[in-house]
């Protein structure tokens, strides 16, 4: 059943997130300002960028291999969601003709090319992007974005909803289940046996969040939510932030691919 | 000392809808003892539990924990001395881990980072789930989430500890854990289950409950041995007191 395998999934992402490998080990922040200068480097390439943007490819395969990420898991939730940059970009090649370039003597518009472009922008970005949640616990992401600066109703909203989507999606597994057990192979009984569901499912969902918001009382909630943190940031961060940062600025200040080209031409020569 | 006890007079209780939940509730529990309250399913045992803490406030009659009355004004610092312990785990454990979940009614009593991390410690070491620090609550299985529910009620160091259904959903060795852990606690307890022989176990007293009112209050031995009013309050004997149960 669909359902079931949309929650495994779910399920499967945060548990790689609790792995312990090396970078697993560092501090969050560390992950998310390198994640972020990772997405709005690669941005930042003009529109008909395809070489400049290929030796970013480096970047999630040092973290699939260090992390140790199953790679076809990450690739294949990259597939799914490619679905919106292709309708972004498939217009392209019909409304910019012009050519740009000749590929073994194949003319190539530049239409394209900067569809081509955004593909690969899009695989880089989504790429990091997932590495990012499967390589850090979501509450550990929270708790960065709170250091930085992020509003404390936003990071306890989504702390809450992290905690909360598990046992929502359970509930509504079982309900599914027993639908589907009495519907003998039918799909039910269509869009009003759906409302019902997601009806019930609302009316259950507020009945808890009292129940919940009772126990918060319960333990002297008055509004805030406080946390003890632990430090984390060490040497290890510093590094990786430091290597990260000069690396992305060496792709993005100079033509690598066309260093290794014309250095690979004067070799055959 | 008179700080730990409970006492309840004459508490009326009506839900919005109308429902009278509690008709004129009085017992007194004194400081130490451990209480059970057995009843059939409706008969108001739940709210009675949730009254202790002032989270619904009775319609008429006097509440008075540790010696002091509850009122709007006093609930705060009487949440402060009763644990509630509820029914289902899912909606006690409301933390991304289980240390800021036990860590959470301690930071909100105000306290250092070091002594709310000592509290935590403390806590999870009396349950015997250290190692489970760091883990999201939906990783664990039932039963540590229960032992984990008791654990942030216990860093607050309450005085008083109310527990509902503690034994529900928990496969025979968890349970077994339970009833250990929860004899080894020298809190005022009151124990709101229709596991009898938890109940038989664990508490010296026992108050049956029906339609709102307190029906039955004394011994645990005198009362869970009393077939007829048992039977007539849709309970049975504990099955450990049956005799020639298995034909």
């Amino acid at each position: 059943m669909n359902f079931d395998k949309e929650y495994f999934n779910l399920g499967v992402l945060d548990t790689l997130s609790y792995k312990n490998t090396l970078v697993h080990r560092l501090d969050p922040r560390t992950k998310v300002i390198t994640t972020f200068a990772f997405i709005v480097t690669v941005v930042s390439f003009p529109k008909y960028e395809i070489a400049g943007l290929i030796p970013f490819l480096l970047f999630p395969v040092v973290i699939f291999a260090l992390g140790d990420i199953p790679v076809w898991f990450i690739l294949k939730k990259v597939l799914v969601v490619s679905v919106f940059a292709v309708f972004i970009g498939i217009l392209n090649p019909l409304f910019d003709t012009h050519i740009k370039y000749h590929f073994l003597t194949f003319p190539v518009s530049g239409g394209w090319v900067s569809f081509f472009s955004i593909l690969l922008k899009f695989f880089l970005t989504m790429c990091s992007a997932l590495l990012l949640i499967s390589t850090t616990s979501f509450p550990g992401i929270c708790h960065a974005l709170r250091k930085l600066g992020v509003p404390e109703i936003f990071i306890s909203q989504l702390l809450f909803l992290y905690r909360y989507i598990f046992v929502l999606m359970e509930e509504t597994l079982r309900m599914v289940r027993a639908k589907d057990l009495r519907s003998f192979g039918k799909k039910g009984q269509g869009i009003s046996i759906f409302i019902n569901l997601v009806g019930t499912l609302f009316v259950k969902t507020i009945e808890r969040a009292e129940r919940i918001y009772h126990a918060m009382l319960s333990r002297g909630f008055t509004g805030t939510i406080h946390f003890v943190l632990k430090e984390g940031f060490g040497k290890k961060d510093f590094v990786f932030m430091s290597v990260t940062g000069i690396t992305l600025f060496i792709f993005r200040a100079y033509d690598i691919v066309g260093l290794i080209g014309r250095l690979a031409e004067r070799m055959f020569n | 000392m008179t700080h730990h006890i409970i006492d309840f007079k004459d508490i009326f209780f009506q839900y919005p809808d109308g429902t009278e939940a509690l008709k004129g509730v009085s017992f007194r529990i004194i400081h130490g003892e451990s209480v059970g309250l057995v009843g059939a399913n409706g008969a108001g045992k739940s709210t009675l539990l949730l009254q202790m803490n002032g989270y619904m406030l009775p319609s008429s009659g006097v509440i008075n924990i540790g010696g002091v009355e509850l009122t709007k004004k006093t609930r705060q610092d009487i949440r402060k001395k009763v644990g509630v312990v509820f029914q289902n785990p899912d909606d006690q454990l409301f933390m991304p881990t289980v240390f800021d979940d036990v860590a959470f009614g301690p930071l909100n009593l105000g306290m250092s980072n070091e002594r709310v991390t000592d509290r935590v410690n403390s806590a999870l070491q009396t349950i015997g789930c250290l190692d489970l620090a760091t883990k999201p609550p939906h990783h664990l299985s039932a039963g540590k989430k229960r032992a984990v529910s008791i654990a942030t009620v216990l860093a607050m160091e309450p005085d008083i500890l109310a527990m509902d259904e503690p034994s529900s959903n928990l496969d025979p060795k968890s349970r077994r854990d339970l009833i250990g852990l929860l004899k080894e606690f020298k809190h005022t307890k009151i124990i709101a289950s229709h596991d009898l022989d938890l109940i038989l176990e664990v508490c010296e007293r026992c108050l049956v409950i029906k339609n709102g009112m307190i029906v039955a209050d004394g011994r645990v031995s005198g009362i869970l041995t009393n077939q007829l009013l048992l039977e007539e309050n849709h309970l049975e004997l504990p099955l450990s007191l049956q005799k020639n149960r298995i034909h």
